[in-house]
């Protein structure tokens, strides 16, 4: 499975890759913001996309409306600190499939994941 | 200083603390920063902008902040590794986004984190704003906590009447 995971800190990019690790997950891409992980979207399409929110040069919320314009399939998880209802709604609006608050434990992420991949191959 | 930000921030620590690194937090007396008084070695601020104004800083000795950021990161980092400071503004970022959640009020934004490391550094916070200290202790060592939070003047106005008025 090949997973996209934009965060601009490359210390919270490395504790999700341990998590994806742990889940048995190796076909890692990274990207540092929203255009980076445009960019490198490019033909080559992931499975999940683990998406922050506040990020320089272009944010999550700005990267999902740009993505999901033209897919609406890929399953993207939030992981921010942002955790008030409105904005939860907001990205859930934006297509966002499931959405994980920092900071969280490795096993809540790996529910997350498994949860929402579980979700995507039932609908 | 309106005691809410400050209980706000030390849930935030105490959350942040217990689910990342696994360590619990005691909290002393919170009390008035003196003017000139040094920080440790390394501090990670956050500003906070709309609703509510002003700063908060985590600052940590340089010793104290290498184990938490082992931990945190689950690698070694120490302070002269490219990535320790960008760990030290993921941490406050999400001590900062934990008290935003707690202060529940809407139009609050924080900006992106800045991290400072030297020994006996100074931040100035604006000397119109009293800036409370609240000393930390967790199984890694003492840090502080300087919170320097108030609303914005238009937000304390009284909520709009909303009732129908007739001419």
């Amino acid at each position: 499975m090949k997973i996209l995971l934009i965060d601009d800190s490359r210390t919270m990019r490395n504790i999700q890759k341990n998590a994806l690790g742990e889940l048995g997950h190796s076909d890692i891409t990274e990207a540092c913001d929203g255009q980076d992980a445009l960019s490198k979207i490019g033909a080559a399409l992931p499975d999940l996309i683990l998406l922050d929110w506040n990020m320089p040069v272009m944010d999550g919320m700005t990267f999902l409306k740009n993505f999901r314009a033209t897919n609406k399939t890929t399953p993207v998880i939030m992981v921010t600190t942002e955790a008030e209802k409105t904005r939860v709604v907001e990205a859930i609006k934006a297509g966002v499939n499931n959405y994980v608050v920092k900071p969280f434990t490795t096993e809540q992420l790996k529910e997350r994941i498994n949860q929402t991949m579980q979700k995507c191959k039932a609908a | 200083m309106e005691s809410k930000f400050i209980v706000a921030c030390v849930s935030a620590i105490r959350n942040v603390f217990t689910t990342m690194l696994k360590t619990e937090v005691t909290f002393g007396k919170p009390h008035i920063k003196q003017a000139g008084a040094p920080s440790n070695g390394v501090s990670g601020i956050i500003g906070f902008t709309g609703a509510v104004r002003g700063s908060i800083i985590v600052c940590f000795p340089l010793d104290v902040a290498s184990t938490l950021m082992h931990r945190f990161a689950g690698a070694e980092l120490p302070p002269d590794h490219p990535d320790f400071a960008d760990a030290i503004g993921e941490l406050v970022n999400m001590v900062a986004g934990g008290t935003k959640t707690q202060i529940n009020q809407s139009d609050v934004a924080i900006g992106c984190p800045s991290v400072i490391i030297g020994k006996e550094h100074q931040v100035f916070q604006r000397k119109d704003e009293a800036v409370a200290v609240v000393p930390c202790t967790c199984s890694a060592g003492v840090f502080t906590v300087e919170v320097a939070l108030k609303p914005q003047i238009s937000s304390l106005a009284a909520p709009k009447d909303t009732t129908a008025k007739v001419a």
